[in-house]
């Protein structure tokens, strides 16, 4: 066996990757990630840093359930992350806000919030709160907003530092993390296994190959005989200055990291792979942060970005194993900075398909050849 | 404190204006930007980070953030990006500022 040859390679090196990386190592696997160009979509530095449950799954019950378990294995997630890396990745699950200056839209999102309710039951809890309500609990909301949601399971991390400390983990834990590694292609072998080619000629041969790749996985799942197809969405987000107060809320649009800069964002938009940001819908986010908190209109904002989702035809995650070429796997998922805690630990029995391994069948990607079919 | 400047404000056709600097007079050639009038009127910080740390203007183009200084009221405000004029009232940037603006001084 070359030393360029690994028991597992995962392609990306990003949340997700990283992420099913840590569980693998745990699980006493040799380990190598492939991280990839600086110039390539990386998701994982863009991302939003948001540890979230509403919304999700509310009329697709296993993914519903997957979230609550997700949210309910952070914080020994997070603990594990900082005996690895010594970073702290500022976890705050005190519970988190949808803020809501529409009253139709609020009510259609509470018929989803009590969708999702019956799926889990008490593994995801939601109130809805009338502007009243909202009013009396927090001081400084503005006087546009008809209402919220809210969700004491909701939460989020420092997305920098959580990337960093993933990272820092799997090296801690003996993984390698290979980086400008771009995969060109990946060739079974015909006695099993697979061999890889970067892009600057450099082989590699694996026993598994694990793709999480994010946008990056398009190519190579395709040449792997996988069927999802993966597009990108395009979010945009503005970074305010720091600030010594702490705003008395989270919310999946305004969120404040430990450090003191708000985070304002959420928007979509299908763009192709342009990341580039757009100035009317900076200042839409703009206006809804006003709209909202009244006071943040005096704070200044010192860097805006657009950043490209990771979709999957359905917006669900996919778990899928090749059936052409045993041993390719397919990871791909819009919220891996949620599911994360889950790709680092019951994942694993998936793939290592153990007695522990967790029903993933929903997830597999042959529902799309179902929804091609009807 | 006072520590000597390293630079100097070079001889300039601009009419002289002054504002202060935490209460003290300082004078500067119109034309010329706050962090250059600062730079050049003392080698102190002119603020300090969120652990305290002092500061001065560095890049002078806008990018590092570390010119920050209050001017007339508003927090934050990047000296390199800012010219003088008569009158201002600037204040040293204590840590970070408040939601509702000011400062903790």
């Amino acid at each position: 066996m070359s030393a360029k040859h690994s028991e597992i390679t995962i392609i990306g090196g990003g949340v997700v990757g990283l992420s099913v990386a840590m569980g693998l190592l745990q699980a006493g696997r040799r380990v190598c990630v492939l991280d990839g160009a600086d110039s390539d979509a990386r998701a994982s530095q863009g991302n939003f840093g948001l540890v979230w449950g509403q919304g999700k799954g509310w009329n697709f019950a296993p993914y519903a359930k997957w979230t609550g378990e997700a949210l309910a294995a952070w914080p020994e997630f997070s603990a594990k992350l900082t005996d690895l890396s010594g970073i702290d990745v500022a976890l705050d699950q005190s519970g988190g806000f949808e803020f809501f200056t529409d009253a139709d839209e609020m009510d259609e999102f509470a018929g989803m919030l009590a969708g999702q309710q019956s799926h889990i039951g008490n593994r995801f809890s939601h109130e809805v709160l009338s502007a009243d309500d909202l009013h009396r609990q927090i001081d400084g909301i503005g006087e546009d907003v008809v209402g919220a949601t809210f969700s004491k399971f909701d939460g989020h991390v420092n997305p920098l530092r959580f990337l960093r400390a993933l990272r820092l983990s799997v090296q801690a834990l003996g993984g390698t993390v290979k980086t400008n590694a771009q995969v060109t292609s990946v060739d079974p072998v015909t006695n099993g296994g697979f061999d890889l080619t970067l892009a600057n000629g450099d082989t590699f041969g694996a026993e598994k190959v694990l793709l999480c790749a994010g946008l990056g996985a398009m190519k190579l799942a395709a040449d792997l005989g996988f069927r999802t197809k993966i597009r990108p969405q395009r979010g945009e987000l503005l970074i305010t200055e720091k600030l010594r107060d702490r705003l008395p809320f989270i919310s999946s649009t305004i969120r404040q990291v430990d450090e003191g800069g708000v985070q304002i964002g959420g928007t979509k938009a299908d763009a192709g792979m342009d990341d580039s940001e757009t100035l009317d819908v900076m200042a839409g986010l703009a206006r809804h942060a006003v709209q909202v908190f009244p006071a943040l209109a005096d704070v200044r904002v010192i860097r805006a970005w657009g950043a490209l989702r990771v979709m999957s035809p359905d917006g669900y995650p996919v778990y899928a194993q090749s059936n052409e070429h045993l041993g390719a796997y397919l990871v791909t998922c819009h919220s891996g900075v949620t599911l994360a805690s889950l790709h680092a630990s019951v994942l694993t029995d998936w793939i290592e398909d153990t007695s522990a391994a967790p029903d993933l069948e929903a997830f597999d990607e042959h529902r799309f050849t179902l929804s091609n079919a009807a | 404190m006072n520590i000597a400047s390293r630079f100097q404000t070079p001889p300039e056709d601009g009419e002289p204006v002054q504002f202060t600097f935490d209460g003290e007079l300082v004078t500067a050639p119109i034309g010329t930007s706050l962090a250059a009038a600062l730079l050049s009127h003392s080698g102190d910080a002119s603020r300090e980070t969120a652990t305290g740390a002092g500061r001065s203007a560095f890049c002078m183009m806008g990018v590092c953030f570390d010119c920050l200084v209050e001017v007339d009221g508003t927090p934050n405000t990047q000296a390199c990006m800012t010219l003088v004029r008569d009158g201002m009232v600037v204040k040293r940037q204590i840590g970070l500022r408040g939601l509702t603006g000011g400062n903790d001084v």
